[in-house]
């Protein structure tokens, strides 16, 4: 049972909206996680592109680890997620790197800088997920009846 | 590139804001709440026991950053002197839609989405890290597809 937590939801989106909007003003980007590491796999791009992308990634690695020592209830129960086998978990991986690159974008690309600029492919691709993450949990605890 | 600036000063700006928006965008997700996949999953099960939080942590973030939004629209270069790579516009198109269900599978399967993925990963999570393997692997399938299709002249 998850408790309802208004403000502070509320308090760490303005936090992930503000940063979007700092990499929008200062150089022009989307804030797309998906996009921003599978571009550095990919590692197409000019120099200037690689460097901004590493210097995000490496703010965001060490935001978890400071998360880590000064907040470890932000990751509370994510060693034990409902579905809990790691076979599962790999499989869950491998469908969000594949879609959200076939998609061009994912919950921070699509669903927050997306909808911000009211884009009506990322207004439509954030319905799209969240209905197939809806329908997917309720199959797997309201059908299948496990991970409740 | 256009004629975006590349003096030392510059580009140290340039190092010191994406870094910064790096952090910001982390703690934001960990104090959202977004870190943390059962309560994820919670917001994604409505006939069960509900949490709506995770509607308040995207208000939160399109309602500031849609007025970032505004203020770059007014702009014809961003603060330090570049340009503003818009996404292109196109047409809702199947592999948008393909892509996103596949993504919401996975999102639905496992409470874990790119960013906060990678963020318990670096916290040294273990599910997280076998999660972020997984799901490098899965970009990097979907980049050998794309390049395979675009070499035999598909898109």
């Amino acid at each position: 049972m998850e408790s309802f937590t208004p403000i502070a939801s509320l308090f760490g989106g303005v936090l992930i909206g503000l940063a979007a909007s700092i990499l929008l003003l200062f150089h022009g980007r989307v804030a797309g996680i998906a996009g921003i590491l599978g571009e550095t796999l990919r590692g197409d791009g000019t120099r200037g592109e690689g460097v901004f992308r590493a210097a995000f990634l490496v703010g965001l690695i060490a935001a978890g680890i400071a998360l880590r020592l000064l907040y470890p209830a932000a990751f509370a129960g994510a060693g034990s997620s409902s579905a809990a086998s790691i076979g599962l978990v790999a499989i869950a991986g491998l469908l969000v790197g594949y879609g959200t690159r076939l998609g061009s974008g994912c919950t921070s690309g699509h669903g927050v800088c997306g909808i911000s600029r009211m884009s009506k492919r990322s207004i439509a691709a954030t319905m799209t997920f969240i209905a197939a993450g809806g329908v997917t949990i309720f199959v797997i605890r309201h059908v299948i009846g496990v991970g409740r | 590139m256009t004629t975006l600036k590349t003096d030392s000063r510059t580009v140290l700006i340039a190092v010191l804001t994406a870094a910064a928006a790096g952090v910001l965008f982390g703690i934001g997700l960990g104090i959202s709440g977004m870190g943390r996949p059962t309560k994820v999953l919670a917001f994604l099960d409505v006939s069960g026991a509900w949490d709506p939080s995770l509607a308040f942590v995207m208000a939160g973030a399109i309602g500031v950053h849609s007025l970032a939004v505004v203020a770059a629209k007014r702009r014809e270069r961003t603060a330090l002197g570049g340009v503003f790579h818009w996404p292109k516009p196109a047409a809702v198109d199947r592999a948008l839609l393909v892509g996103a269900a596949v993504f919401g599978v996975g999102w639905g399967l496992g409470g874990f989405c790119p960013g906060p993925a990678l963020l318990g990963a670096a916290s040294g999570n273990a599910t997280s890290i076998v999660f972020v393997a997984a799901m490098t692997a899965g970009m990097t399938a979907r980049h050998v597809s794309a390049r395979r299709a675009a070499a035999a002249g598909t898109s």
